[in-house]
């Protein structure tokens, strides 16, 4: 395997990703991650230079909207899925 | 201090766009809804909800970049910004890295020494803004409202180019002028629709190389931006003085304080995973684009100063002073047209329009008087049907409350009174109650006849014209 | 012949007809779910009463002669990451167990549109991340011709739930085969259209630039019907193609002379089953007497498909999944000591681990120092392939191959080794990266009698040509029945 992942890297990852893995999840996601990315790795055999990389397969292009008012009211609806809510507004940690 | 330094300052300005709609949506933008009442699945980040480009804001991005000569990117993209916090919905930003709107301009500013400087903009960018998180004391937790979440911003990016407070505010002023001139967005600091962020290092006065910089927020006043420099500046220099090393990170200023403090935490990884938001299409601007949105360009100040001296007989304090603000400048424009004579139009705006101003704090943009109102006012001064101290304060409930100065003079009587018989029966009055004024008079002191004018307007209850009561009183004397 | 084996377009004749009523095919279907969704679990969700509302108000209208459509009064069942509004959307994750959306996805509005019944929503695999229907958060899916395999993924339920019978035709979504091969799995047609044939708004993402929604239904004449009913242009999704030939119904004609099918040589190559290749180089002989020109080619890059298309995937998918949050819906933990925590919490108990795995692949790609290598790497590689497809499509109409290397495997087979898993969809993914339309239609069973489907791939725009070959196939197997 050419890719070790380090504690660190798993540690990183998990803060980018917001995921907190167990101790045993934590060599697993290890062992997955650096097999993928050995797999992945191969498509360094390609020679790529001077192609661009393509987001979009099709080019389309200057999608717009009008700047036109649209939304009503649905803020009932809106707070209907919320797990914690006040005031009409989302409950969360404090953040301050 | 030991050794000379010099301060190197770089700004992230984010303006906000004066569009009706959101930048990705079609909610509102209008101020001061209820929480989460301008809110749709889009800007809420619901699953499944895709985002759609306003055109008004690419062509206020773009009026912006060519006013501050930028090139203007012709194959524009969008990309996401990745990271978690609850004023954020999606937990990803859809902002500009890679292929930004605009790129390489800059804009001129006037130095201290009264020289001139440029500073470039490095590059300009559309993003979205956040919503509003609310502390609640009570339940010791935060609230989320996204009336904010997808209004629409520019960034524009400054290069390191400005070295003292001076500077800066100069060139935050520059820029909300030609802002506000493209009627792109209010730019008021206060109200947080223009924010500047300050990136600042010290360096040895000549050294070649940047200092390690920190990035400060949170600064909603040139006051306050004038502060934060100067405090960020000596605590860099301390820093450096005790022999130890300035950090890179992001500082949040406490104006109250007078503090700044950092706001990174080990969970923010400052890594946003920048990568093309795939649910957007890549913008193409194309000529035809490009030149309507020039042509569309307004008259700038530069020009309107040079149009002001050869087209109006006003002096170039006054131009100066009224183009400053695009608001001002529309008043005078539109009270000459409508035939009102610039000097005085010009007089009113130099002189009780500055005078209330300062009074009572108001900005040029947020003068609420209309040039009807302002040309109406000068007719009943014209027309002698009120006297100048009546119109200073017919003025100041215009400038209030924009009445119709007409209507307000008649409903609270306040015209001149043209009455012959009246205002002689007045100066009859007060010659026969002040002996005294009236023996000073006659013996030759001339200046008598103001106190016995004064006494005169007096009675009148203000509503005479003073140079028919000076008169009737030299008459009667 | 009873009324839950008619296919689609046959039940909305019946009841254009007044043979039958939508009320009684629906009462039908939701008997049928009782009878054997038990076993099964094609459905997280059966919106009994709502359907059967649903079908009151569709067969007023048909009687009125509003609904004169091709599918009106057919109930369908929809895969669990399409928005439904006030029915329970779970993406078959814990993280969404308590999700009721306000809006209805854009393809499932145009069914209703169309005179269309849900019965509810079908099982996938966990945000569509998986190829078996096992790594759902409500338990898997059994493969209805033998119970003992799975029925493929993602769109797994959705598969089951057509060959079962618990609906007449279902929604599917694709984002690297998983409406095709679900559908290879359980022996009914699977199709993913164009990209941006079908809205995405309403589709809980997993690779946005990937994912397509498409129909499974018992025969191509129903996909054609359903395929022309949800594709439309919206103004909703900036991707979405505004399109002028979306008349599918109209290829369903029974002629394929002339038209020029390559078969890739690396499709058949290492990996691929005995019994697979045989029957779908047999179906490939049925083309060819119908009047095909059929030849084998060298597709090339084909082995570069899979890892660029994870890479794409996962990147997409790691952003995609960072709104599911605990904050403004679904599952939020119990316990937890600041924001940060609370989302770690929420989010590590609230995702199944292929899709940790997954988020946290996508991020590492994405991350300082690695995106050039990585993520720009995998979208280079994509431009390369979508340019080898240009030239396969410069020399045929289309390209014809097996769905899947294998028939379906026994359950808790896969999840073992994921790389395993991911080879798996060898054929399947190239079409996602290139944006193409794919087809998959049933082309034998093996000898354990598990389905075999057979692949046609074609370029973009090309959904007519792929659904007239299918259709030509399909009714010479049906006249002579010589490929089973
Ligand atoms: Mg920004
Ligand atoms: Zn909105």
């Amino acid at each position: 395997m050419a890719n070790i992942i380090s504690d660190e890297t798993i540690e990183y990852v998990g803060i980018l990703a917001k995921l907190e893995l167990s101790g045993q999840e934590k060599e697993q996601a290890k062992k997955d991650m650096g097999r993928m990315l050995d797999y992945i790795d191969k498509l360094g055999e390609l020679d790529t230079t001077g192609v661009e990389p393509m987001s979009h397969v099709f080019p389309v292009q200057n999608v717009f909207r009008e700047d036109v008012v649209t939304n009503g009211d649905t803020r009932e609806q809106l707070l209907s899925n919320a797990p914690e809510e006040k005031d009409g507004m989302f409950m969360v940690p404090r953040t301050f | 201090m030991s050794k000379q330094y010099e301060t190197v300052i770089g700004l992230e300005v984010h303006v906000e766009l004066a569009t009706k709609t959101k930048i990705f949506c079609g909610c509102s933008t209008a101020f001061g809804a209820g929480p989460n009442t301008q809110t749709c699945p889009v800007c809420t980040g619901m699953p499944g909800s895709l985002p759609v480009l306003n055109k008004q804001v690419l062509e206020y991005a773009i009026a912006v970049g060519l006013a501050t000569n930028c090139d203007i990117t012709r194959y524009a993209k969008f990309d996401r910004k990745n990271y978690f916090y609850p004023d954020n919905p999606q937990n990803y930003q859809i902002s500009q890295l890679y292929l930004p709107i605009c790129r390489n301009g800059g804009v001129e500013i006037e130095t201290e020494e009264g020289g001139v400087k440029t500073v470039g903009i490095h590059e300009i960018h559309m993003e979205e803004d956040a919503g509003k998180l609310i502390h609640d004391e009570w339940e010791d937790c935060s609230l989320v409202d996204y009336n904010r979440s997808g209004v629409p911003l520019i960034e524009i990016v400054s290069e390191p180019d400005m070295r003292s407070a001076e500077e800066v505010i100069a060139y935050l002023e520059k820029l909300r002028l030609i802002i506000q001139y493209l009627g792109a967005s209010d730019c008021k600091l206060q109200e947080g629709s223009m924010r500047a962020d300050v990136n600042l290092s010290v360096r040895e006065a000549g050294a070649s190389e940047f200092g390690v910089r920190t990035e400060m927020k949170n600064l909603n006043s040139f006051k306050a931006i004038s502060r934060a420099i100067a405090g960020e500046m000596e605590r860099q220099i301390d820093l450096i003085e005790s022999g130890e090393q300035v950090v890179q990170e992001t500082r949040r200023w406490d104006d109250a304080r007078g503090e700044s403090y950092a706001m990174r935490s080990k969970e923010d990884a400052q890594d946003y995973r920048y990568f093309p938001d795939p649910d957007l299409v890549p913008v193409r601007v194309s000529d035809e684009m490009l030149a309507e949105i020039r042509a569309r360009q307004p008259e700038f100040r530069n020009d309107k100063m040079k149009r002001y001296k050869e087209e109006f007989a006003i002096p170039d304090y006054d131009i100066e002073i009224i183009t400053q603000s695009k608001h001002m400048a529309d008043l005078f424009e539109e009270a000459v047209a409508l035939g009102a004579e610039p000097k005085k139009v010009s007089n009113w705006l130099m002189g009780e329009t500055l005078r209330l101003m300062k009074e009572k704090e108001v900005e040029a943009e947020d003068l609420r008087f209309s040039p009807e109102h302002l040309v109406k006012l000068i007719g009943l001064t014209d027309a002698k049907a009120i006297n100048s101290s009546v119109a200073k304060e017919v003025f100041e409930v215009m400038f209030e409350e924009n009445v119709d100065p007409e209507q307000y003079v008649e409903e609270k009587g306040l015209k001149t009174v043209n009455d012959e018989g009246a205002l002689r029966k007045a100066v009859e009055e007060v010659i026969a109650q002040n002996p005294q004024s009236v023996a000073d008079y006659r013996g030759g002191k001339e200046k008598a006849i103001g106190f016995l004018v004064g006494q005169t307007m007096k009675v009148m209850k203000g509503k005479a014209d003073p140079g028919a009561v000076n008169r009737m009183l030299k008459e009667l004397l | 012949m009873g009324i839950t084996d008619m296919t689609a377009v046959e039940l909305a004749a019946a009841i254009r007809e007044g043979k039958n009523t939508a009320v009684e095919a629906t009462n039908a279907i939701l008997a049928r779910i009782e009878e054997k969704d038990k076993e099964l679990n094609c459905y997280v969700t059966v919106d009994k009463e709502g359907a059967l509302r649903q079908a009151e108000q569709v067969q007023e209208k048909i009687e009125k002669g509003e609904l004169t459509g091709p599918l009106a009064g057919v109930p369908l069942a929809v895969k669990d990451n399409l928005c439904t509004q006030g029915l329970l959307t779970t993406c078959a994750s814990r993280i969404l167990n308590n999700f009721v959306p306000t809006y209805t996805a854009e393809a499932v509005l145009n069914l209703q549109k169309a005179g269309a019944v849900i019965l509810g929503k079908t099982n996938m695999d966990e945000f569509a991340m998986g190829s078996t229907t096992e790594t759902s958060a409500y338990g898997v899916t059994r493969n209805p011709h033998n119970t003992d395999h799975v029925p493929g993924g993602s769109s797994g339920g959705s598969a089951a739930a057509v060959v079962a019978e618990e609906c007449f035709y279902a929604l599917g979504s694709d984002t690297g085969g998983s409406i095709r091969q679900p559908a290879s799995y359980c022996g009914v047609v699977g199709m993913k259209p164009t990209y941006g044939t079908v809205s995405r708004y309403g589709l809980i993402a997993y690779g946005s630039s990937l994912d397509q929604i498409g129909p499974l239904t018992k025969d191509v004449r129903d996909c054609a019907a359903v395929l022309e009913a949800i594709a439309s242009h919206d103004a909703k999704d900036s991707t979405s193609l505004v399109r002028e030939d979306t008349d599918f119904t109209s290829a369903l004609v029974e002629d394929v002379k002339g038209m020029r099918i390559g078969i890739p040589r690396d499709y058949l190559g290492e990996g691929l089953d005995e019994e697979v290749k045989a029957a779908v180089l047999q179906a490939s002989r049925v083309l060819e007497e119908k009047g095909a020109v059929v030849e084998q080619f060298d597709l090339s890059l084909v082995e570069y498909a899979i890892p660029a298309y994870y890479t794409i995937a996962a990147a997409e998918a790691s952003s995609n999944l960072e709104r599911f949050d605990g904050i403004k819906y679904g599952y939020r933990t119990k316990e937890y000591e600041g924001l940060h925590n609370m989302y770690k919490k929420s989010r590590s108990e609230g995702f199944g681990e292929e899709v940790k795995r997954r988020i946290m692949l996508g991020s590492f790609v994405l991350s300082s120092g690695y995106y050039d290598a990585y993520y720009l790497k995998a979208l280079r590689v994509k431009a390369l392939i979508k340019k080898a497809f240009d030239e396969a499509f410069a020399r045929y109409d289309m390209i014809l191959g097996p769905v899947a290397p294998t028939t379906a495997p026994r359950l808790g087979e896969s999840l073992a080794d994921p790389i395993k898993m991911y080879l798996g969809d060898i054929y399947t993914i190239a079409v996602n990266l290139a944006g193409l339309p794919g087809i998959s239609v049933p082309c034998g069973t093996d000898s354990k009698g598990l389905p075999i489907g057979m692949q046609l791939i074609g370029d973009c725009f090309q959904e007519k040509k792929l659904l007239r070959a299918a259709y030509t196939y399909e009714r010479a197997g049906k006249a002579g029945n010589n490929h089973e």
